[in-house]
């Protein structure tokens, strides 16, 4: 039973109304966008007052509509084309409720929702901020909010509804019923949106014609937000296609991920050299353009995404008329935004003065390394469409060109790191650093020979890897142990401990990266593959581990049929696992999706893959070894936890703190 | 359209990329295989190698390498082949020719470019930066920062 029908008119009433909650919003926000702007420039402070209540009401009415959206999923009202198209009554509620955002309309509600969320955090916690800055950020805020309103209201409303409600609906993608994928979207979203309020800065800043550390404080705890979202959506999304998709490849360099790899580069860029505006007030017209750029290509992936225009195993939105609309709006709020640059960015003066070697220095390096090899993703991505549309060649650019291409800019960097990030500001030695340091940098080649050593000579890729990987992470170690200061171990733990949070996310941060090089290194370089058909009871090696197909049964799940195999993993005489890969099959969408058998472990995953059955009653069967796999992952966790260590730091908070009293004050 | 293909892709009845039955006895030929067939690319998916690909085609295309392999051909020469049959846009790796060398090229310049700029903002803004605070200073002002 799916609701009682006389609620079903209420229901109907619901989603007339959401719809018309978003007509609102969109009315609220045109007003957010005109009036504290024009406030701010005429010095009128009612108008400019206007903002925050504004701010809170679109996140009331967005709150409302996105809510009502989810209780159609949950309760399967097939009233609504999307819940038809993307659902079913027999669908676990996970997959009901992130069938929400497992689409296109819902999806771009769940944007937009996430951006009033992000302008409103910056009325209720913008307290400390200039009257004028903060009108004006949240007036370039609505200005964005009015053009994804516009967007959904014309191209992609949710709320659109079937004269005749079918039965039952079509199902979610199988491939998107999975609780990795659920929460990927989300994250990712948070991360691309929480980039605007960064972008909102910028051209508050430039409408000002002004730029200070202090602006830099209230820029970068929104950065490193931002950041540390696209950090995990884009852990989650590589998890998933390295567990879903059947050969346990974790990065394809698809046009998808490629957009939000891209915007991850330049907020890692931009939270650099927003240190050296706050530390140093140097590198600020850099700085402002890195936040136009950040948030320029969270608006480029959205229109990639959606427009599908680079095709994709992700793009599910196929609709020209949809792609066009989001071009317009990369291309105004880009376009717009870098015009008032070239026209203001001279305005902005740089104070700090810094020498050739120094740790500001070293911060443009991280710029350079970091921007350049964004561009190098970006080209490779347009690149088969620029190519076709102007030079009438029709070409891929795949895996190997950003493999030869974009890794030489990490190797760079994971090289240079450890030395810039302990220079000292304005004026370092590098032989200073040196000193301190060249111990790790032998030991970290001693371990790449090692790794070279031990393998059986097939590529160097794994024992650079190491060696990088283990130069930064003990550089980081280095680095924060230096920081503890002088004296005996007690008294510098003791320092250690109450080292503040940002520096502790540095190390942290650091470290991450350190392991996630050394994972993909390891993963790529040392994984072992076979392929081969199994027959029941039959034993096989795959390196150090035997393999042994006992069983296969099948199986009814909540919503679908599964093939599912016992594999009994030995190495030795020691039992390691019993795995059990599945091959299963959703009726409803007519698909088939193989489930990866993942034993992990710290050192390497045991990965098997079920096939079809083949006319000798044995089964096709994947095996791999995979080294260092959680490596990867785990190193990304390790940079949204810097990320978020970063953010606890005492000295970001007092820029929200100092607000209370003059908030008051205001208010008497 | 493409939405079809890429039903087509995921439908096409072998539920999988490479299979034993494809796989050559020689494993120093196979591997060669492997190695070729992950730089090519499934025609009808997206952004898929037709060593990861479930399609039809894509099976075919890697049985028709192997044969060609077989046959004695060098690495260049399969490859050629398979570009002959159905252009450049099988290759995953762009070739270095024409305006590919835009594609090749942008990195290494952006960088030169990039360093160049950065070089010379630095060098301009470093040159007031002799007097410098000695160690102890620097201690001490680490110290004052630091409350």
């Amino acid at each position: 039973m799916l609701f009682r029908p006389e609620l079903r008119y209420t229901f109907h009433m619901l989603n007339e109304l959401a719809h018309f909650a978003l007509i609102l919003a969109l009315g609220v926000a045109l007003i957010q966008m005109i009036l504290p702007m024009i406030g701010a420039a005429t010095g009128r402070r009612s108008w400019m007052a206007i903002a925050e209540p504004a701010a809170t009401t679109q996140v009331i009415l967005v709150s409302f509509s996105f809510g009502v959206l989810m209780w159609a999923f949950i309760q399967s009202d097939f009233s609504l084309a999307i819940v038809y198209n993307n659902s079913h009554t027999a669908k676990p509620l996970l997959y009901k409720i992130s069938g929400v955002w497992g689409n296109h309309e819902g999806s771009m509600l769940l944007w937009v929702y996430i951006l009033t969320i992000f302008g409103a955090s910056a009325a209720w916690f913008g307290g400390g901020l200039p009257e004028k800055l903060r009108a004006r950020v949240l007036s370039v805020q609505a200005s964005i909010s009015v053009a994804f309103y516009l967007f959904i209201l014309l191209t992609s409303n949710p709320f659109a509804r079937l004269a005749v409600p079918p039965l039952n609906g079509l199902d979610l993608n199988p491939l998107l019923q999975d609780p990795g994928l659920a929460f990927h979207p989300p994250f990712l979203y948070l991360g691309y949106v929480g980039l605007s309020m960064s972008f909102s800065f910028a051209v508050a800043a430039l409408i000002e014609g002004r730029v200070d550390a202090a602006w830099a404080r209230w820029v970068r705890p929104w950065t490193l937000a931002a950041w540390m979202f696209l950090t995990v959506g884009i852990a989650l999304g590589s998890w998933w296609a390295y567990y879903e998709l059947g050969w346990g490849g974790f990065w394809f360099w698809d046009p998808v991920e490629n957009a939000s790899f891209m915007p991850w580069l330049i907020a890692a860029a931009l939270l650099h050299s927003a240190i050296v505006v706050e530390k140093r007030e140097a590198l600020k017209s850099w700085t402002v353009l890195l936040a136009i750029l950040a948030f320029g290509f969270s608006l480029l992936g959205t229109f990639i995404v959606r427009s599908g225009v680079l095709t994709s195993v992700h793009a599910f939105a196929n609709d020209p008329e949809r792609g066009v609309f989001i071009l317009i709006i990369l291309g105004v709020f880009t376009g717009g935004a870098l015009t008032l640059y070239a026209a203001r960015a001279g305005a902005l003066e740089a104070k700090g003065i810094f020498g050739a070697v120094s740790r500001e220095s070293g911060l443009v390096l991280n710029n350079i390394l970091l921007a350049v090899s964004a561009f190098v993703v970006f080209i490779g991505t347009i690149w088969p469409l620029v190519a076709e549309l102007t030079f009438g060649r029709t070409l891929s650019v795949g895996p190997p060109f950003f493999d030869a291409a974009f890794t030489p800019f990490m190797v760079a960097l994971a090289l240079v790191l450890p030395l810039g990030s302990m220079l000292s500001w304005k004026r370092g030695t590098l032989g200073k650093v040196w000193a301190r340091l060249w111990p790790f940098a032998i030991l970290a080649l001693a371990i790449g020979s090692l790794a070279y050593a031990m393998q059986s000579g097939r590529s160097a890729l794994g024992p650079i890897g190491a060696a990088l990987g283990a130069w930064t992470v003990m550089g980081a170690l280095v680095d924060l142990w230096q920081r503890a200061g002088r004296g005996d171990i007690k008294g510098r733990l003791g320092r250690l401990a109450r080292l503040p949070g940002a520096d502790w996310g540095k190390a942290a941060a650091h470290i991450g990266l350190g392991i996630t090089v050394f994972g993909v290194a390891g993963i790529t370089a040392w994984q072992q593959e076979d392929i081969r058909v199994a027959n029941l009871n039959e034993r096989f090696e795959v390196g150090s581990y035997s393999f042994e197909l006992k069983d296969v049964s099948q199986i009814e799940g909540p919503n679908y049929l599964t093939t599912m195999g016992e594999v009994l993993v030995t190495k030795g005489t020691r039992d390691v696992a019993t795995l059990y890969p599945e091959k299963r099959f959703y009726p409803v969408a007519q698909m088939p999706t193989t489930e990866a058998a993942i034993r992990n472990g710290i050192l390497r995953d045991i990965y098997v893959v079920i096939g079809d059955a083949q006319a000798d009653g044995g089964y096709t069967m994947r095996v791999y070894i995979k080294p260092f796999a959680n490596w990867i992952w785990g190193g990304a966790m390790l940079m949204a936890l810097g990320g978020f260590l970063s953010l606890t730091d005492r000295r970001l908070r007092m820029a929200a703190g100092a607000a209370k009293p003059k908030m008051k004050a205001v208010k008497v | 359209m493409i939405r079809l293909l890429l039903l087509l892709c995921v439908l096409a009845t072998p539920v999988w990329a490479v299979e034993p039955s494809e796989m050559l006895d020689d494993p120093v030929l196979e591997a060669r295989a492997r190695t070729l067939s992950e730089g090519l690319r499934c025609p009808i998916c997206r952004n898929e190698s037709i060593d990861e690909s479930h399609a039809a085609l894509s099976k075919e295309l890697r049985i028709i390498l192997r044969e060609r392999l077989v046959a004695g051909d060098t690495d260049a020469q399969a490859v050629d082949y398979m570009v002959q049959r159905y252009g450049e846009y099988i290759l995953l790796n762009p070739q270095v020719n024409g305006v590919n060398w835009l594609l090749w090229g942008a990195g290494p310049l952006m960088l030169l470019a990039a360093i160049a700029i950065g070089a010379t903002a630095i060098r301009k803004r470093g040159a007031g930066t002799q007097e410098t605070l000695s160690d102890d200073e620097q201690a001490r002002l680490k110290e004052i920062l630091r409350d």
